[in-house]
């Protein structure tokens, strides 16, 4: 297999490569007219180029078990880039507002080789390029954390996850010398490292050391803390793009590497596994219920969401295919519904500046349309038949339960009762809470509009038709 | 697509897409434009009916002289590889019977309701549900498996509850809906499980595949038994437990009176002519399963049918609301399509039976729809439903008066009206396999003939009532219009050859006139006719004197027995009392607890840990270093133990 052909097995990583190379050099080098219409540029690029990955290509190994793909791995590729699609829709007004307009070409720059490294990561069959994904998937977003530099509050919030994130690197890193120690240099790649891991306490120390880093970009509890500061301070869309986007690809990835690497010693960690599961639904729920500012909240209810996505992981751990379906199945019913959130919010936020729940006080009566979208996402969040948010948890729940998880399913359906209770409070808020000065009707933007519809359509379709769920889960291992 | 499968789609679709038409857009019509809409609709509908009718019966449905089925469906959800629910069409004899039948009274209450309702309140949403009946009905009958009509079952029973309680101002109406839906609701709990156990021990919903012989001797060997009976013997007596609620059977009838609440043209469609037998639609599909598996079940729906025909009859002659009546007699006669399934045998001249229930089915349907619509019309003018408001209105209203006494004839059994063929058809198929259901059914003519005349006596004879300024008048044309079309097939249906068209197994047999039946079922018919004329043509003391010699039975009867009395104990009295109350209290106490508990235990620690968020970053590496060492450390005590 020459270089060329195994260049194939990474089309979409390199269609984003090319991307970004691009999209560089027309910032760079174009005239005005085109610099105008940068955003439909790089949308329509992406939306094309996506399109294009999405299409069936080579499965298999490349460069030596380097890089591995499967059509599942091909699927989550075509689903991050689904919500990047939509996050790139709500983002049109905020990239285009007086203080970020002349660098908006950054946004698109910056996000497309998150979502490479991301990529990487997910296809990645050996620590070293693993280990490269998740940086160039970390270090940008800091830079969109502080995009709005005259803020103080993006400033803090990209140092808080600069810092952070370094130092959970470290934490990897540290696990992954550890790793390399313990089974020494037969064992380079994933394939042959699976076959020499044998649950040492070497190993077990390197496991949870390594761990710690996608926990911390999944943001399981009790490595979530930086989580609501940064969604707080972040521009509504780069903390709708890290809940979703950048979370979904964390999961994403520990999905792959639990199959490719650590599924033979699953037993040793399940019960961690689970520990964090309750932790992350719970502390998550518990701190939600408290919050005034939907930005904080948002960022606590997906701490609670990546606990139940989690519940999905168990049955990977033991190769049930439930399991994997499952968690496929619930990323993209959490991304439609959670960017859909976040789109209502961002829209709210351009226009009025307003971001406590308070203020979302008799929304409905001024904007019912924002009102019942909104409505209908935190339905399907809560878990509310017979939007999809129900079906996804119903089969982490089944997934669980069918490797004996009973315990863990039911501390997990009493938090879905808490959860409902503080996704309701927004609902009360905008449908019943009087205010004597409610945010005046908004006119949506047509971007928003577009995504806003995407992301409805997918709510209440994809639990409808059981087509989705059937069709993932004949990719499955 | 087959054409013929393709007409059949969009002879659903049309009334669906009414439904939806004027159910959202209904608001910001006007009541003319509404009507006109779900009237043209029905009509486009009704003629397709009758084409595909046609097609089959004389074109495509007939191969080497034995009606096919012809049937196309998809998959739609799958519980294994064998079992799977689909969603088809199927046209058969009888569901393409049922899809003229349907159609026609629909399309002629359609037409009606444009005078009847005329100036209504909620004219548009009216027209909505009409046409959501219209698509659930026709979709019961087309369904290819007992889960799709299962699920048109239902859509068939909320639809009857959204027009039972049309008039949701009035307390009557509401409660009325509310007792309707309930009561097929308990029943349609039967037909589930029977639905659920069937499709478990069979591993299908096909209709195709349970009728089978072949597949029938496959399932003999299954021996299954719980308390004593078969499996299978469990199953079809669930399910007819549904279609009993649906058809109004003794014990279960007691929601069909009240669902008079409803308007007019309403009960004429649903609870005379279409709805009601759904019960006897989904025996008659499952009649070879229920002949071949189970015929002890069909002996048993034989005596319920014959139980409920005399009871309702009896009833129906101390009624004094002309709806209820006419109510009662609807149960009666679904009563008797059911004892002549009941009797029937499978295949040729033995599936008599089979054949008069359908025959029934389809003549009662248009004469039972025209009473009703006559009596819509003398209450659109009366404006009471009491009989004693009423008389000599022959005068006033001659149309409706002269409709009503065909429709009346028929429904007694006179020659050569549509009711005669098809009563007698099921007398003889009644004597031929049982004589005490023969006496039964043969005694329910005369009483049949009794009440009806009494009815028609009581509106359109006797004595002149003051009527006041509102000098009754005829109704509007597009009112009588329907009531004429409706008396013209009365009095020809009958005389349409159904032993060649709708049989028990597809082919066609000779029937012969039983003199020995026909001729004592005329003569019944005449006395109850005679005795009717002699008690109410005029003025007399006769009723009183017979009234007060057998009072307490009187009573009784006028009171249906006490049936809604009995209900009503045992449901406040035993069911809300013993078993509501304990579950009300373990809800309220322990449920609620539970929930009350939640709530405070989780607002009491979220405020308890809230410091751990204090935003310094110290504090958060501190927690990410802490946490892995002490994961760490017991992860390896784990394993090192």
């Amino acid at each position: 297999m020459n270089y060329l052909e195994q260049v194939t097995y990474m089309k979409p990583e390199m269609l984003l490569l090319a991307q970004v190379v691009l999209l560089i050099l027309l910032d760079l080098f174009s005239g005005k007219t085109i610099k105008k219409q940068f955003d439909n540029i790089a949308c329509g690029l992406f939306i094309v180029c996506s399109v294009i990955s999405a299409l069936p290509a080579n499965t298999g190994e490349a460069f030596g078990g380097m890089f591995t793909t499967t059509s599942m791995t091909q699927i989550v590729k075509v689903i991050l880039n689904l919500g990047t699609i939509l996050v790139f829709l709500q983002a049109r007004v905020w990239a285009n507002n007086e203080q970020t307009k002349h660098k908006r070409s950054e946004i698109y720059i910056l996000t497309l080789s998150t979502l490479m490294g991301m990529n990487l990561m997910i296809s990645a069959g050996h620590f070293l390029l693993f280990y490269l994904g998740l940086e160039l998937a970390s270090l940008p977003l800091t830079t969109l954390i502080a995009y709005n530099k005259y803020e103080e509050t993006s400033i803090e919030a990209g140092a808080k996850f600069v810092l952070i994130a370094a130092f959970s690197s470290g934490m990897m890193l540290f696990g992954i010398s550890l790793f390399y120690g313990a089974v020494g240099a037969e064992g380079l790649y994933f394939d042959s490292m699976s076959k020499l891991l044998s649950a040492t306490p070497l190993q077990l120390l390197a496991l949870v050391f390594f761990l710690s880093g996608l926990a911390f970009k999944i943001s399981l509890v009790p490595f979530h803390l930086w989580t609501a500061d940064v969604y707080q301070g972040a521009p509504t869309n780069v903390s709708a793009y890290l809940s979703v986007i950048s979370k979904g690809a964390a999961v994403f990835a520990l999905m792959f590497l639990t199959l490719k690497l650590f599924g033979n010693i699953f037993e040793y960690w399940q019960y961690i596994v689970a520990a964090l599961i309750v932790l992350t639904i719970t502390v998550g729920n518990l701190f939600a219920m408290r919050q005034t500012n939907v930005k904080r909240f948002l960022g606590f209810s997906s701490i609670s969401q990546a606990g139940y996505i989690m519940l999905g992981m168990m049955g990977i751990g033991t190769g049930d295919p439930m399991g994997m379906t499952s968690v496929v199945f619930y990323l993209l019913v959490y991304l439609v519904s959670n960017i859909g959130i976040f789109a209502v919010v961002s829209v709210i936020e351009n226009n009025s500046n307003k971001l406590t729940i308070s203020d979302y006080n008799g929304l409905y009566k001024t904007n019912p349309y924002l009102s019942i979208a909104m409505m209908l996402f935190l339905f399907s969040l809560g878990g509310i038949p017979p939007f999809a948010g129900f079906f996804s948890k119903f089969f982490v729940f089944m997934s669980a339960a069918n490797d004996g998880w009973y315990v863990l399913d039911f501390i997990a359906l009493i938090n879905t009762v808490i959860s409902l209770y503080y996704y309701l409070l927004i609902v009360k808020a905008m449908f019943i809470n009087e205010n004597e000065n409610p945010i005046a009707a908004i006119k949506t933007d047509g971007a928003s509009k577009i995504g806003l519809a995407v992301c409805l359509a997918g709510t209440l379709a994809l639990g409808v038709f059981s087509g989705v769920y059937t069709g993932l889960s004949q990719f499955a291992y | 697509m087959d054409t013929n499968l393709l007409i059949a789609l969009i002879i659903l679709l049309i009334p669906a897409f009414n439904f939806l038409l004027l159910g959202l857009c209904g608001v910001k019509m006007s009541h003319k434009t509404a009507g006109v809409i779900g009237t043209t609709g029905l009509g486009i509908v009704t003629i397709l009916s009758y084409v595909s009718a046609f097609n089959y019966f004389l074109g495509y449905g007939k191969v080497d002289g034995v009606y096919k089925a012809l049937s196309g469906s998809f998959q739609w959800l799958s519980f294994s590889d064998t079992l799977h629910i689909d969603l088809g069409l199927y046209l058969d004899p009888i569901s393409v019977m049922m899809l003229v039948v349907i159609s026609t009274v629909s399309f002629m209450v359609h037409l009606y309701s444009n005078g009847y309702m005329h100036g209504e309140r909620g004219f548009q949403r009216y027209y909505a549900f009409l046409s959501l009946f219209t698509f659930s009905m026709l979709g019961l009958v087309v369904a290819t498996n007992i889960f799709q009509m299962y699920i048109f079952w239902e859509l068939v029973g909320v639809s009857s509850y959204l027009l039972i309680g049309f008039y949701y101002t009035k307390a009557s109406a509401v409660l009325a809906a509310k007792k309707a839906f309930i009561v097929t609701r308990f029943a349609d709990l039967g037909m589930l499980l029977g639905i659920l156990v069937l499709s478990f021990y069979t591993d299908t919903f096909d209709f195709d595949t349970l009728n089978s012989t072949g597949f029938q001797e496959s399932l003999k060997s299954v021996g299954a038994t719980f308390m004593g009976a078969s499996v299978f013997t469990w199953a079809t007596a669930l399910i007819f437990i549904g279609g009993a609620g649906k058809s109004a059977m003794l014990p279960l009838h007691i929601w069909l009176p009240d669902a008079m609440e409803g308007p007019t043209p309403v009960s004429a469609l649903i609870h005379a002519a279409t709805m009601v037998v759904a019960g006897v639609f989904l025996v008659a599909r499952l009649f070879p399963f229920y002949f071949n598996m189970t015929p002890e079940v069909l002996t048993g729906i034989a005596y319920i049918g014959a139980l409920t025909s005399l009871y309702a009859a009896v009833v129906a002659c101390a009624q004094t609301d002309i709806k209820r009546v006419l109510a009662f007699s609807t149960i009666s006669q679904i009563a008797y399509m059911m004892v002549a399934l009941g009797v029937s045998k499978l295949g040729g001249h033995d599936g008599l039976g089979y054949m008069a229930s359908m025959f029934h089915l389809f003549t009662h349907a248009f004469f039972k729809a025209c009473l009703f619509l006559c009596a819509g019309a003398v209450i659109h003018t009366i404006g009471s439903n009491e009989m004693d408001k009423m008389g000599s209105l022959r005068k006033y209203m001659p149309i409706t008066h002269i409709t009503f006494l065909i429709a009346c004839l028929a429904i007694a059994g006179i020659p050569p009206f549509s009711g005669f063929f098809s009563k007698d058809e099921i007398l003889v198929a009644a004597f031929e396999e049982d004589k005490v259901l023969f006496f039964c059914q043969w005694f329910v003519a005369g009483l049949t003939a009794f009440y009806m005349f009494r009815l028609y006596y009581g509106i359109f004879w006797g004595e002149n009532k003051n009527y006041g300024e509102h000098t009754p008048h005829e109704a509007p044309l597009n009112m009588t219009l329907p009531l004429i079309i409706l008396a013209a097939l009365t009095c020809f249906t009958g005389f349409l050859p159904f032993s060649e068209l709708v049989t028990s197994d597809g082919k066609a047999f000779e029937i012969h006139t039983e003199w020995i039946v026909a001729i004592p079922s005329v003569l019944v018919g005449v006395i109850g006719i005679a005795v009717a004329t002699l008690m109410y043509k005029n003025k007399s003391t006769v009723p009183d004197k017979i009234t007060s010699s057998i009072k307490g039975f009187y009573v009784a009867a006028k009171n249906r027995f006490y049936f809604d009395e009995v209900y009503m104990f045992v449901t406040k009295k035993i069911i809300f009392k013993a078993i509501c109350g304990p579950i009300a209290w373990f809800d309220r106490h322990i449920i609620d607890g539970f929930m009350d508990f939640q709530a405070w235990w989780s607002n009491a620690l979220s405020f308890r840990i809230r410091g751990f968020q204090s935003g310094s970053m110290q504090t958060y590496i501190g927690v990410f270093i802490t946490s892995i060492l002490v994961i760490s450390a017991i992860i390896i005590a784990y394993v090192l133990i």
